[in-house]
């Protein structure tokens, strides 16, 4: 077998496996997008933030230390006690259902009946109020992100070598592929069963579904709305804290964190806004389509096009068909 | 008590279409003239004129072409950053190819290309509309500015890959370069400001506005009334580029200087002058300056208050300023979406009755 081609499979591969965490991120726009009409920029933020407290939590900082230290003097910085990783998670979802009650209740209570777009400069203005908070409630500086149930058994990191030596058996040439991102694709496709059966086959599921269907009908059949939407929210926290693991675990906790969600942004066009199966679908092209490019042209033009290639590719993809992949059609009436 | 309109006649069309329709607004506004034009050129200095003028002038002008496009037309761009980084880089090849040319049309010219290439990312925008044209025009923010990253031709194959300017005078007096006087930049971007305030208002109020609104308004209703969204959509585009242009050649050549492109011109700047419309008011010309001027004030306050008086570490002080501003733009979309421009409005209403309300 040539050798490019054989390239070229390694980098396909690693471009799906990239592709899932994009659509990871994706999947928190399209619950809240479905639900509630918003279209939340704040979601990579959310997952930065998430993962932030997560650490933060694990190695027992003092929330707002900083703050405290320069106001009082003090020189306070930890507790001192290290916290198991499972429960830190669990804590962290409840910080996470906490913020989306609050966003619910201080920000889109008061924002319900306005246009789309006033909504979505809202949620740009909460990405920067939740960038600024989280760097102030733990510090900005890069940490690294283990999650360990026990002392040995860690999230697994670096090269698999099952498949390194099953490829060279066949090839003559081991693909690199990163225990990692192994991982996310396991977690991915049990976090996209779950959902489904939750909004399929539960009470607060399948009013989920109504309220995405039509708010006023949902209402006029008992279901709250407000309830939902926290619920949602809460929802999407959740999904948010599972991509911030992974991407935290890959590449450290810090701010670029939130640059890489944005690329969940060109996902999510390609799969149109409604459409769970669109954002897998859309983050697998992504992934696949940035790696094969930055491949085969990227050498030619110098490189580095991974920065744009995804937003473009969008661009020209909406030009043919402007409601994405799976997304509803639109119907345009005065 | 002052502000009234009563015994103020109006006796010919010109009168009673003119901008400042109240006395004693048109009073304010030639007092603002006279001071900016001959008495803070006497009084400023260095300090001032980089930490506040100079930004707040150029600020200005990128926000009245986004407000243009945003607050007019309603097309949400979030691709500010790298039209402003056209502009520079445009300004750069055109200082440094054709020195004998005057800077004033290095900057216009730098504008006019900025308009041609913001015309050709909105092209999408008859076809792509609200979120998804927002995140369109992402693409060109981030393919702008690798653009200019990885092609050396556009800086001059300079070994650092920053673009630096060169000392360029207006009438004999250098604007531009290592030796310039504050006066002088500052008087400079006043120039460009005034004129290109008294340009967008007055398309924004005449048949060029009427159209862009109503495309804003609903585009559809608006063809079928007969506005072409094509012309329109495109015409904003050119005019808001064009401003955006003349924003990033000032930035580039009169304030920064020296330039990387991925530091000046990223994605934090295409964010920095959307909070400034929003702030300031979405569709007003004053909106565009006050939103500019506040959020150019804001790092300078916090920084006073925070490093110098409490003492705080710059860190925190700048984390501070992220909470703060990404809460006052929720403050103001849900307190007041039209932002400082309606809060002044308001004021005026009120001061009209000022103090026999009835």
């Amino acid at each position: 077998m040539p050798e490019q081609l054989v390239f070229a499979m390694e980098v396909f591969l690693n471009g799906l496996m990239a592709g899932v965490l994009y659509a990871l991120v994706a999947l928190g726009f399209v619950l809240i997008y479905k639900a509630s009409g918003i279209f939340n920029f704040a979601q990579g933020v959310m997952a930065l933030f998430a993962a932030m407290t997560l650490v933060g939590i694990q190695k027992g900082q003092v929330p707002f230390s900083h703050l405290i230290n320069a106001v009082l003097g003090t020189h306070i910085h930890h507790f001192g006690w290290h916290v198991h990783s499972l429960l830190a998670i669990l804590l962290t979802v409840g910080v996470m259902i906490f913020l989306a009650w609050a966003v619910q209740k201080f920000v889109f209570r008061h924002l319900v009946g306005q246009e789309p777009i006033i909504l979505f400069m809202a949620t740009i203005g909460l990405a920067y109020f939740l960038e600024g908070f989280a760097d102030l409630m733990w510090g900005s500086e890069i940490k690294t992100l283990d999650v360990c149930l026990t002392a040995n058994a860690c999230l697994p990191q670096g090269i698999n070598l099952a498949i390194d030596e099953a490829t060279y058996n066949w090839f003559g040439y081991g693909f690199f592929i990163d225990n990692l991102d192994i991982t996310a694709t396991i977690v991915a496709i049990i976090l996209v069963s779950a959902l489904v059966i939750f909004s399929q086959y539960t009470k607060q599921g399948r009013a989920m579904r109504a309220v995405a269907d039509d708010h006023q009908a949902a209402l006029s059949v008992g279901i709250s709305l407000n309830f939902i939407w926290v619920l949602v929210w809460s929802v999407a926290g959740f999904v948010a804290l599972v991509a911030g693991i992974m991407w935290g675990a890959k590449s450290g906790v810090q701010f670029s964190l939130s640059l890489i969600a944005l690329k969940a942004l060109p996902v999510l066009m390609l799969g149109g806004f409604t459409s769970i199966p669109g954002a897998i679908v859309g983050g697998l092209i992504i992934g696949v389509g940035e790696k094969m490019f930055e491949f085969l042209i990227g050498p030619m033009v110098g490189g580095a096009t991974e920065n744009w290639f995804a937003y473009v590719l969008a661009l020209v993809f909406l030009v043919f068909r402007p409601q994405g992949l799976f997304g509803e059609k639109i119907i345009e009436r005065v | 008590m002052f502000y009234r309109e009563a015994g103020d006649f109006k006796t010919s069309y010109a009168t009673d279409n003119q901008t400042f329709p109240i006395k004693f607004d048109r009073l304010g506004y030639f007092t603002v003239m006279a001071v900016a034009f001959l008495v803070i050129p006497f009084i400023i200095n260095d300090y001032w004129a980089n930490a506040i003028f100079l930004p707040f002038l150029i600020y200005a002008i990128a926000a009245l072409g986004l407000n243009i496009l945003v607050g007019y037309c309603g097309q949400v761009s979030l691709g500010t950053g790298g039209f402003m980084a056209v502009g520079a880089y445009a300004c750069y090849k055109l200082m440094t190819s054709m020195p004998e040319v005057n800077i004033f049309f290095h900057v216009l010219i730098s504008g006019g290309i900025t308009g041609l290439v913001c015309v050709i990312f909105g092209l999408p925008s008859l076809r792509i509309k609200g979120f998804y044209l927002a995140v369109a025009t992402l693409a060109a923010q981030f393919f702008l500015v690798w653009l200019f990253n990885r092609v050396p031709w556009f800086y001059n194959y300079s070994a650092s890959g920053q673009i630096n300017a060169p000392e360029r005078t207006v009438f004999g007096i250098p604007v531009t370069g290592p030796n310039t006087e504050a006066w002088a930049t500052y008087l400079f971007c006043l120039v460009f400001v005034v004129v290109s305030a008294l340009i967008a208002r007055n398309l924004t109020r005449g048949m060029a506005g009427r159209k862009w609104m109503a495309i804003r308004d609903m585009d559809i209703a608006a063809e079928i009334i007969g506005v072409n969204p094509l012309k329109a959509k495109i015409s904003a585009f050119a005019v808001s580029g064009f401003f955006v242009g003349v924003s990033g050649a000032l930035f580039f050549s009169v304030y920064l200087g020296a330039v990387e492109v991925g530091e000046a011109f990223g994605i934090n700047k295409s964010f920095l002058v959307l909070f400034m419309i929003i702030i300031g008011g979405l569709g007003s010309i004053f909106g565009s300056f006050a939103g500019a001027a506040f959020l150019v004030l804001l790092p300078v306050v916090l920084k006073v208050v925070g490093v110098d008086w409490l003492g705080w570490p710059t860190d925190i002080v700048a984390h501070l300023q992220l909470v703060i501003v990404g809460g006052l733009i929720i403050l103001f979309l849900i307190l007041e979406p039209h932002g400082l421009a309606q809060l002044w409005r308001v004021t005026k209403q009120k001061l009209r009755l000022w103090p026999f309300p009835h």
